[in-house]
């Protein structure tokens, strides 16, 4: 018995020693470490994005040895499983029982909008990385500072330069039937036209949808281009049975289509494609050159924009954490060192926050083209400062209604 | 009421008052409520399924039903009682006629036709963007203030959700143990039979079917009161799948079974997931599990398990006193 005794005294004690030597590190910090709370996908469709922030923010704190403003950063990780009651009660762990600083993410748009009001009434500062509209427009929430794109950003550009460059007039639109694909066509059509090109299909196809031919037989025959919204797999999916049913016709897109970590699975179908994207594994910035070398040697895959958002994330992070000293318990001067983060050199090029929060930086024109015996997105055109609101003044912006399926009304449809 | 059960409500009563002093922080009190709210779910469909038979896979109908006619009913600027009586009414007379189409068919039938009036319901909020905001959802402007009391706070929410929480089981309680509850397991066990005796077997269970909506749409209201904002995620198959699972993980036969498959559910799926990547796998082991070794879920199983053991003390010792298990 007193043995048995002594053995459990053994084995806490022993135990007890190799949790102080765990935490070390920590002691050694001065105010202690740094919470980061981080909610991204682990479970279910939308998982291939999650795991990829993950990537980029592992990259992020991997480079700077896990420190950030000199302070240790402890990093909370929680799996929303792409629903919004699950994201809503994640983030009340992140505040209430881990009591973050800070929060990364969430992925979907639908799970930063359920947060949304706990954002406001808990007070904490959030860089999101989902494309509504809204959060940083009409519904702008104080505390969240968005340093990806909204969902309709990168696609003016590509209509400008669709209307303006390749000088194309006619023009149909498929994208994911949920509010990241509205947004995304609506602002694409809305330089298009006023540009002087005409959208003359739109199609919505569910986001699961097994096949795209019925999608596809209805295109019209003598298009210019088609654009396409599609998210993750759906636009690998969608731009491959496009070409084997034979057409030729230019390609458009959002920022999601052809992405780095799914275009060496596409092979030629995709060469050609025009995207509008905040980023472009080509970049040649030396951030960007690092952080492709580290993504590549780590996961065996290029970096897409879901790892890019989360680094750029811990960019501005970072920036904003020096600017307070580290200090960034102290929420409210935390949240306008986030805002007024202006950086001249990061992942993607210069970027700062318009008033809002939301980034007003490079927006990269890319064409896949075949490099060696990989397939990339080549930046053929920078188009610099630009924000949410694209060229149209900011009241006249705020006062349409947000983008959506409805808005801006297709006025040239031929169907 | 048995010397033992008054002890076990007792005893019931004073942990769930209890909660908030037993758990550490807001988190776990906001789980707390959770956890009732989902039972409150099961229960009601275990009114169908335990004491009816009727298997319905599209119980997130009235989640979306009488979340959205409240959100809606507030933000149109009545107020918070008109919203949630309205709500809870409408829903339930959506039941009556989700009911009468569903009774039309039984077995197989009955269960493909609730299962494609839930997605109906979850199409129209998914494709309305002018009503429901579409995928985006749509938020709720502030919790209500029932007779003054604030219900803002983690602690005066779990509080509120007990009380209405408590209400409805006592309701499902007496109607378990009421003739007409009675008969509804008749209509379960032998249709014909009942049908023979005289009873109305339709009307009973559309009328179990009309009680079961009722509740769901009571739970529903919470549910938009917790979380503050509906989307059409919360109404898909998915979520009526996992209030099913709930009901059966913990015991469809029994009243308290659904209390423990909601409990474990929303554990797992919050708490442990945290600590689990894999935590669907988890559940999946684990219902797997439970069907293997308890096949009418966790409380009857486990109610049988105690009583075998007792016999087998009984037999070893024979002068141990028994005590009846409790309800």
């Amino acid at each position: 018995m007193t043995l048995h005794r002594r053995k459990v005294l053994k084995g806490i004690a022993a135990s007890g020693a190799s949790l102080a030597v765990l935490k070390a590190p920590y002691v050694q910090a001065q105010a202690g470490p740094m919470k980061v709370g981080f909610l991204t996908i682990k479970t279910g469709p939308l998982a291939s994005g999650g795991l990829q922030m993950e990537q980029g923010l592992t990259v992020f704190l991997k480079e700077r040895n896990n420190m950030i403003a000199g302070r240790q950063v402890e990093l909370h990780t929680a799996d929303t499983a792409a629903n919004p009651a699950q994201a809503r009660t994640k983030t009340q762990e992140l505040v209430e029982r881990l009591n973050v600083s800070v929060i990364i993410g969430p992925l979907a748009a639908f799970e930063a909008l359920a947060i949304d009001d706990y954002i406001r009434s808990s007070q904490t500062p959030i860089l999101t990385v989902a494309g509504a509209e809204d959060m940083t427009q009409r519904k702008a929430n104080p505390w969240l500072v968005r340093a990806s794109a909204t969902s309709a950003q990168p696609s003016h550009p590509v209509a400008d330069y669709a209307a303006k460059e390749l000088k194309l007039k006619r023009v149909a639109t498929i994208a994911d039937d949920f509010a990241f694909g509205h947004e995304c066509v609506a602002g694409f059509q809305r330089v298009f036209e006023d540009n002087g090109g005409k959208v003359v299909q739109k199609l919505f196809s569910p986001l699961n949808a097994p096949d795209y031919g019925t999608y596809i037989a209805q295109f019209k025959p003598d298009l210019d281009g088609i654009f396409t919204g599609h998210a993750g797999a759906n636009g690998l999916k969608f731009i491959k049975q496009l070409r084997e049913y034979g057409s030729k016709v230019q390609i458009l897109g959002g920022f999601t289509p052809v992405d780095e970590s799914l275009l060496q699975q596409m092979g030629p179908e995709a060469l050609g494609a025009i995207t509008g994207n905040w980023y472009s594994a080509q970049l040649d910035f030396p951030i960007n050159q690092k952080f492709v070398a580290a993504i590549q040697a780590d996961y065996k895959v290029d970096p897409g924009v879901y790892a890019a958002e989360t680094y750029v994330s811990g960019e501005v992070l970072e920036a904003a954490a020096k600017a307070v000293g580290g200090k960034i318990e102290d929420k409210p001067a935390f949240m306008k060192a986030l805002k007024e983060t202006n950086l001249a050199t990061s992942l993607r090029g210069p970027m700062k926050f318009d008033e809002f929060g939301n980034v007003v930086g490079n927006l990269y024109i890319r064409k896949v083209e075949k490099k060696g015996d990989k397939y990339v997105n080549a930046v053929v055109k920078t188009y610099p400062n630009v924000s949410q609101f694209w060229t149209y003044k900011q009241d006249e912006f705020l006062k349409n209604p947000v983008y959506s399926r409805d808005f801006p009304p297709a006025k040239n449809l031929e169907n | 009421m048995t010397r033992g059960s008054v002890i076990a409500v007792l005893l019931a009563t004073v942990v769930f008052m209890a909660v908030p002093w037993i758990v550490p922080g807001n988190f776990y009190i906001n789980m707390a409520s959770q956890v009732l709210i989902y039972a409150l779910f099961a229960l009601s469909l275990n009114l169908m399924l335990g004491y009816g038979g009727m298997v319905s896979l599209g119980h997130a109908a009235y989640l979306g039903v009488a979340g959205y006619t409240c959100i809606l009913l507030v933000t149109a600027g009545y107020n918070q009682l008109t919203a949630a009586v309205v709500a809870v009414l409408f829903s339930t007379a959506f039941a009556g006629v989700f009911g009468v189409l569903s009774l039309r068919a039984p077995g197989l039938g009955f269960i493909m036709i609730t299962l494609a009036i839930g997605q109906i319901v979850w199409g129209i909020a998914y494709r309305a963007n002018a009503l429901t905001g579409g995928d985006n959802g749509m938020s709720f402007p502030a919790r209500p203030m029932p007779f003054g009391f604030d219900i803002q706070d983690a602690k005066n929410f779990y509080y509120f959700t007990l009380i209405v929480f408590a209400i409805a089981f006592f309701f499902l309680w007496r109607f378990s143990h009421s003739p007409f509850g009675a008969s509804l397991k008749g209509t379960k066990e032998q249709p014909r039979r009942m049908r023979m005796l005289g009873h109305n077997v339709w009307l009973i269970q559309l009328l179990t079917f009309v009680m079961a909506g009722f509740w769901a749409s009571i739970a529903s209201v919470l549910y938009v009161y917790y979380n503050l904002f509906l989307s059409p995620h919360a109404l898909a198959l998915q979520q009526s799948a996992e209030i099913l699972l709930m009901a059966i993980l913990g015991g469809a036969t029994s009243l308290t079974g659904p209390i423990v498959g909601a409990l474990i559910i929303t554990l797992i799926k919050n708490v442990i997931s945290t600590y689990v990547e894999r935590w669907n796998s988890l559940l999946g082991v684990i219902f797997v599990v439970v069907i293997i070794f308890m096949p009418y879920g966790l409380v009857p199983g486990c109610k049988q398990l105690w009583k075998r053991l007792q016999s087998r003390g009984k037999n070893s010792a024979p002068a141990r006193t028994s005590s009846e298990p409790t309800e």
